[in-house]
């Protein structure tokens, strides 16, 4: 039943009839199965927006505040989804403003689509008015992109950025569309794109790299596993469970890969990097195997290179040749899919558990609790802290949350405290580090994924760099849950400051407006925050809240991150205070 | 800690694409890296194109550099090569004044033994062209240069490598 569907489908979309570009570029998108996009129009890409105007019963456009706001919603929608993030702008300054969520999609390896509208073709290259080079400028910060001069090209290009933006490590992908492309009549017919020459988007896993790999981790007295965001990427949640499971391995992740398994899951031994817990990141100078899948060895996870795991064998399963000895040198590479490669593994590796290995995570696992969860969770001095926030949201939530979180200490505490019960569920800008990231985001997510709590949480700074999209979740009604942890500081900066430049402030004290009557002047239902005793209460009022909800919660100014390995030193010298 | 840099010189097959140029030479540009010259023609596989780049630095950078250039969505292969890997050639050519050729019975000479070419006199000028590895056409320039060049430019190298390169065979495996 389902594939004569489709086939009828196939085939009504096959026939050619004549329209004019806009319509196609419409046609495309549905034929794509997009039935949402964020965007802002402007003289540019104004057909475009007259025929989503004609389709608007099949192809919903959210109209966001600032084209930054369309491409991080389009990233929130990508992450939550699997699928590909449609943003939309103009030309000139509609599209420099999606510089910044391009740039972020492409190191955080979001499928996305961004189609911008240009000048007409005979004016290209004359600084017209609203002109910019917009294939020029996005070059370095997407996976591929195109400019359109004629109608009949759009089906296959736009049916290419699809495939390519998904396919492979997915990445973001930009086509800019003149305005006299818009215009043109065409005999328009679309096929979808299943493969491009010169693109193989994932490589040939060798079956020796396999057995090599497996041998090592047989052998293994001391394994560590590493993962990152490749596992959901690749769908690989269950092979990877069903691997680790088998071999006993202790595992670590990093902050996009979290959420891959269960919080709770016993061989989930938490966060690596930077601001990650304790035991992964002093045990990774101690294991024997270091076992990395889809992850990229970032260096905000390795801190020094020159101090990165020497005693280990390294394996990589990583699907871009690019990434494998880039960072760490690796002595098996496997290549390929993620899930494949770990459904193929699993016959070869032997049943173990390495309990003395485990006993060693929970001996720091405790360390670390004394020093630094435990008063970070349920502190007794004054002061809020922004782990207990994020303890109550986990007993209100009771992991099942999706939690959007911007870029600063909230969200190293978001990450390292957040509860997860499912994949897909942990939405930050990872690689990139986009302040004003969240709210946005977080838009996205509730409207992939209506039926799912989105909470969104942000620190005082970057909440106000895209406080404006409160309009956009006005306007559509989006059940987003805000939470603004508000320390009147530009707080990670601050930190920093605080450790390393002997205190000097330098302008990062913010002297913030009054959020509750901000969220409030957009008819957003809001609360704040100041005292202990009101926390829980706040908390599941905001859960319950079947509307968009902010909390504004003021916690402790001067509070730090901790663990912390400071840049520049070895994980394993990471300081607990 | 730098390592030692060497010259490479880089073949990439691609399809022929407008913007690609863009997506390799920032490749470099992002590492800091010059490249020393750069051609782009068609090849041997129609609708194919062929770049050549020579640049200086160390292997291990010059591994990192081919998989981002192998990633690119339109590159079919990039391979790099040292000098005793492949054969190479780079043409240059050279204007001077005419009455040189008259006066000065050395520059016959100087044209006649590095197997240079004349290819056009005219009262005021006349043009020289010569095609060789790049120490045959640095002495040729250091000889003329004593007699006063008006005009000198040189070509990106071109080069094939000794082993094959299986760009046919690649293309039919990736699906179409
Ligand atoms: C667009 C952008 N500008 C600057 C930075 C540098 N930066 C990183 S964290 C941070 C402070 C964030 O402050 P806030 O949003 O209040 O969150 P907090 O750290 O206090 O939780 C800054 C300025 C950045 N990551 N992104």
């Amino acid at each position: 039943m389902q594939t004569k569907t489709i086939q009828n489908t196939q085939k009504a979309v096959q026939k050619t009839e004549r329209i004019s570009g806009s319509e196609a570029v419409v046609r495309c998108l549905l034929a794509e199965g997009v039935d949402i996009l964020y965007g802002y129009p402007g003289g540019a890409i104004m057909p475009i927006y007259d025929e989503l105007y004609k389709y608007q019963d099949k192809i919903h456009h959210v109209l966001t505040r600032h084209e930054q706001g369309a491409t991080h919603s389009a990233q929130g929608y990508a992450r939550i989804s699997g699928k590909v993030g449609v943003a939309m702008a103009t030309s000139g300054p509609g599209a420099t403003n999606l510089i910044t969520g391009i740039a972020d999609a492409q190191i955080d390896s979001t499928p996305m689509v961004c189609i911008t509208g240009q000048v007409a073709s005979h004016l290209l290259g004359s600084d017209a008015f609203q002109e910019t080079d917009i294939v020029g400028i996005s070059t370095p910060v997407t996976k591929w992109n195109h400019q359109i001069t004629k109608a009949s090209e759009i089906p296959e290009v736009l049916a290419k950025a699809f495939y390519i933006a998904k396919s492979g490590r997915p990445g973001p992908v930009l086509i800019d569309i003149t305005k006299d492309a818009q215009f043109e009549e065409f005999d328009f017919s679309y096929k979808k794109c299943t493969g491009v020459r010169s693109y193989k988007p994932v490589p040939e896993t060798d079956p020796n790299s396999l057995k090599a790999a497996a041998e090592l981790i047989n052998n293994a007295k001391k394994p560590l596993v590493v993962w990152g965001q490749g596992i959901i990427l690749s769908e690989a949640e269950e092979a990877f469970k069903a691997f680790i499971e088998k071999a006993g391995i202790p595992s670590a992740w990093t902050i996009l890969g979290v959420s891959a398994i269960p919080t709770e899951h016993p061989l989930n031994v938490g966060m690596l990097g930077m601001h990650g817990n304790y035991a992964p990141n002093v045990l990774t100078n101690e294991c024997d195997v270091l076992i990395a899948i889809g992850m990229r060895f970032d260096d905000r996870v390795t801190g020094n290179l020159d101090k990165y795991a020497k005693q280990a064998k390294v394996i990589h399963f990583e699907i871009d040749p690019a990434e494998v000895d880039k960072n760490v040198k690796t002595d098996v590479a496997i290549l390929g899919d993620a899930k494949a490669s770990l459904e193929s593994i699993l016959p070869l590796i032997n049943k173990n558990s390495h309990p003395d290995w485990h006993q060693k995570f929970k001996d720091l696992y405790a360390i670390e609790y004394e020093k630094v969860i435990k008063h970070d969770l349920h502190p007794t001095k004054e002061g809020l802290t922004m782990g207990e926030v994020l303890h109550q949201i986990n007993l209100e939530s009771k992991g099942e949350a999706a939690i959007v979180s911007d870029v600063g200490q909230h969200q190293m505490i978001a990450c390292r405290y957040a509860k997860f019960n499912q994949t897909k569920s942990n939405i930050t800008s990872g690689g990139l580090g986009t302040m004003g990231f969240g709210l946005p985001a977080a838009i996205g997510a509730k409207m992939a994924a209506p039926e799912r709590q989105v909470v969104s949480i942000s620190g005082d700074g970057g909440y106000q760099m895209t406080i404006q999209e409160l309009g956009t979740i006005f306007q559509q009604k989006t059940a987003v849950k805000i939470v603004v942890l508000n320390n009147d500081f530009l707080g990670m900066v601050r930190q920093w400051q605080q450790l390393f430049f002997d205190k000097r402030y330098a302008s990062t004290e913010m002297t913030n407006p009054d959020f509750v009557a901000i969220a409030k002047g957009y008819y957003i239902n809001a609360r704040r925050v100041t005292k202990r005793e009101e926390l829980a209460e706040a908390v599941k009022e905001m859960m319950q809240s079947k509307e968009a909800y902010f909390l504004e919660v003021c916690v402790e100014k001067e509070g730090n991150v901790f663990p912390m390995v400071p840049s520049g030193a070895s994980v394993s010298d990471i300081r607990l205070s | 800690m730098e390592k030692e840099t060497k010259q490479f010189t880089v073949s990439v097959y691609t399809e022929n694409n407008i913007g690609l140029l863009n997506r390799i030479s920032a490749i470099f540009q992002r590492r800091h890296i010059n490249i020393e010259s750069i051609n782009s023609s068609v090849s041997e596989i129609e609708s194919v194109s062929r770049w050549t780049l020579v640049v200086n630095l160390s292997e291990e950078q010059m591994k990192k550099i081919i998989g981002q250039i192998d990633k690119q969505v339109e590159v079919i292969k990039a391979y790099y090569h040292t000098e005793e890997e492949i054969i190479y050639q780079e043409s240059c050519i050279f204007k001077m004044r005419s009455d040189l050729l008259f006066d000065e019975r050395q520059i016959q000479n100087i044209i006649k033994d590095s197997n240079a070419r004349i290819v056009t006199v005219n009262r005021d000028f006349f043009v020289i062209e010569k095609s060789g590895r790049k120490e045959e056409i640095e002495m040729l320039q250091r000889e003329l240069s004593v007699f006063g060049i008006m005009q000198f430019t040189r070509s990106g190298r071109i080069s094939v490598s000794k082993d094959e390169m299986k760009i046919s065979k690649m293309l039919e495996t990736f699906n179409h």
